[in-house]
């Protein structure tokens, strides 16, 4: 039983700390580590097309989260208004959209954009004084449209239970201090469940960040670094690579430790 | 005199769906008053005291507050301040800024110097003057009390309401903010309308009792007046320890009653609503109105099943063949030797007005009420 625990984690996380291993192997091959050196991570960074898609990512990355916590925040804000029932198909459904694979989600999204712009497109150019109208495409907005509504999902479930454990005393005792409602929010309310959406903004930058699926089917000409890692890997697995990989790794592991201690600390008092 | 009075209440009714939780209530609550609603769960108190608040509507009747109708006013726009039930201290905001909290709210705006001047005498009303900066969960469950109480009061409000505030203190610290709230309130002078299910509390703090039984104004009047002239049974048996023998109405004696117990043994009793021959009647006796002597007078008999010794007084439980168990508490009067064993036989009497006979057959008593309005202005 024991053995088999740890060939199970082995599986799992060998591999990983191999890339970590390789991204500081001085050799050329990935195959055989030949001695410590940082060059790799030099090369990636100095690698243009890298560092564009590294930008775009975090450009992607760092918009989804915010329109998906905003956003978010208002729909689990919203629900807590809802009949009981209403509240209950609405969360089931929230529970689907985060569990439906990414391909549907990348598909879907495509074919309803596709879709949207066929009819959009003709609209805004009728609409347009020159001949010259703006055409709606695939690109950087619709991969962050993309990101930010799977997100949203996310971040309406975190902060949906943060506010079902809020203290409803609490936005009372404030409404008969004299408190309009909209003191109410801003100076009880959104305090309370600050944690929980600075979690979920987190949570949804490391998704955007990392996905390959969804972004590979809406970004258009657009690249972003899963993307280009995709791309690239086609030319064999260089240290390069590795290297990136690392970067990543990091980064995320870094922020969804940030997110759970934010949900991890002491919930509002009872 | 017929001042305004702070709260009123007129033909209210509040329904949850199918439930009536309160159901045509008349009240007036005269200015500077300590006034307790006093009852079982569920009896409609904690929805009273949540109308005055603003936090429910009434679905028939109005109150108002000082005479001013408050239908559709909200809780913020309301004179009122509510301790609640768990307090609700703000656990972000440190104890200055909970009780700034509603100061901070006023418009014109006060300035920061009169708010903390203000938050400071606050704090030091509730004896905790330097407490201002502290974090609200390194306080105590006393000092979480005070704070809510302070962050209350800051306001000056023309009622403050407090939801079952003593509940969650232990016996000691209950007994002590019992003294410090009847003291605060006599200070200040404004109306305090406190919600408990502690008939002991309501009868200690309070200037007056409002009891309440299935969303209905059983009593409304004086302690002493609660605790000597119930005005039912439900009354009766709530408020205080008391006995109830079940008889039939036996002769008629002038104002009082003659009722014949389960045993036979008549007894004088007064009662408080019309009864007919024959009738169906329990008949409260307080414990401490009976006295105990060695076999001889008294108009019943038992022997001595347990004795409590509480030191200033004993109780004792007495069987009474025919009748059964009755409580009687007895001062304890230093080397009189007046305690009683166990397996003693002791006769019981009481003072001629001491019993009070309640029909049974409403159980509440309070159908013959209905309509009446109850009124304690004086």
């Amino acid at each position: 039983m024991r053995a088999f625990v740890v060939a199970v984690f082995g599986f799992l996380y060998l591999p990983i700390a191999l890339v970590v291993l390789f991204s500081f192997n001085a050799g050329q091959h990935a195959s055989e580590f030949t001695g410590f050196s940082v060059q790799w991570y030099g090369k990636a960074l100095s690698n243009p097309f890298l560092v564009e898609a590294l930008k775009n990512s975090l450009f992607i990355a760092t918009t989804s989260a915010l329109l998906a916590a905003v956003c978010g925040t208002g729909a689990a804000l919203g629900l807590q208004r809802v009949g009981a029932r209403t509240r209950a198909l609405f969360d089931a459904l929230l529970g689907a959209a985060i569990v439906v694979p990414g391909v549907v989600i990348g598909i879907s999204t495509l074919v309803a954009l596709v879709q949207l712009f066929a009819v959009l497109n003709p609209f805004l150019a009728s609409l347009w004084p020159t001949d010259q109208p703006p055409r709606l495409a695939l690109g950087y907005g619709s991969i962050i449209a993309a990101h930010g509504l799977f997100s949203m999902a996310l971040v309406t479930m975190i902060v949906g239970t943060r506010l079902g454990s809020l203290d409803r005393n609490l936005v009372e005792a404030s409404s008969d201090l004299y408190a309009t409602p909209l003191t109410t929010f801003r100076s009880i309310v959104l305090p309370q469940i600050m944690p929980a959406v600075i979690a979920g903004f987190l949570l949804a930058f490391t998704f955007s960040f990392d996905d390959f699926i969804i972004a590979f089917f809406v970004a258009g000409a657009q690249t972003t670094l899963p993307i280009y890692v995709f791309a690239s890997i086609r030319r064999g697995v260089t240290p390069e690579i590795n290297a990136i990989a690392t970067i990543v790794l990091a980064a995320s592991v870094l922020l969804v430790l940030l997110a759970q201690w934010l949900l991890g600390r002491r919930k509002p008092s009872p | 005199m017929t001042a305004v009075p702070d709260i009123e209440f007129r033909a209210v009714t509040k329904r949850y769906g199918a439930v009536t939780a309160v159901s045509g209530i008349d009240l007036a609550i005269p200015p500077s008053a300590f006034v307790a609603l006093l009852g079982p769960s569920g009896c409609g108190k904690t929805t009273c005291l949540r109308m005055i608040g603003g936090f429910e509507q009434p679905s028939e009747g109005q109150v108002l507050i000082r005479g001013r109708d408050m239908a559709g006013t909200p809780p913020y726009r309301r004179p009122v301040n509510m301790v609640f039930q768990q307090y609700a201290l703000f656990p972000h905001l440190d104890v200055e800024d909970n009780i700034s909290y509603g100061l901070r709210q006023a418009r014109p705006r006060l300035s920061s110097r009169e708010i903390s001047l203000k938050a400071g005498e606050a704090l030091a009303m509730v004896q905790l003057a330097g407490y201002g900066r502290r974090k609200i969960h390194e306080l105590s469950g006393g000092q979480q009390q005070r704070v809510a109480l302070a962050r209350a009061l800051v306001n000056k409000p023309a009622v403050l309401l407090l939801d079952e505030p003593l509940a969650a203190l232990d016996k000691k610290l209950r007994t002590d903010m019992q003294i410090e709230l009847q003291n605060l309130q006599r200070e200040i002078g404004i109306t305090f309308v406190l919600v408990t299910h502690d008939q002991e509390e309501a009868l200690s703090m309070s200037d007056f009792v409002c009891v309440m039984n299935g969303g209905r104004v059983v009593q409304l009047g004086q302690p002493s007046e609660i605790y000597d002239e119930p005005a039912d049974l439900f009354v009766a048996d709530f408020v205080g320890k008391t006995n109830l023998l079940s008889g039939k109405v036996a002769a008629f004696s002038g104002d009082l009653v003659d009722v014949a117990l389960a045993d036979g043994t008549v007894i004088s009793a007064r009662k408080r609503v019309p009864l007919s021959r024959g009738e169906a009647v329990s008949v409260s006796l307080r414990p401490e109105s009976l006295s105990l002597a060695a076999l001889g007078g008294g108009s019943l008999k038992g022997v001595v099943r347990n004795r409590i010794f509480l030191g200033s007084t004993a109780e004792y439980a007495i069987e009474v063949p025919g009748i059964g168990s009755l409580l009687a508490k007895a001062d304890h009067l230093i080397g009189q030797g007046n305690l009683f064993k166990p397996g003693e036989p002791v006769a019981i009497g009481f003072a001629a007005g001491a019993p009070l006979a309640f029909p049974v057959a409403n159980n509440s008593g309070t159908n013959q009420r209905e309509d009446q309005h109850v009124e304690i202005l004086s």
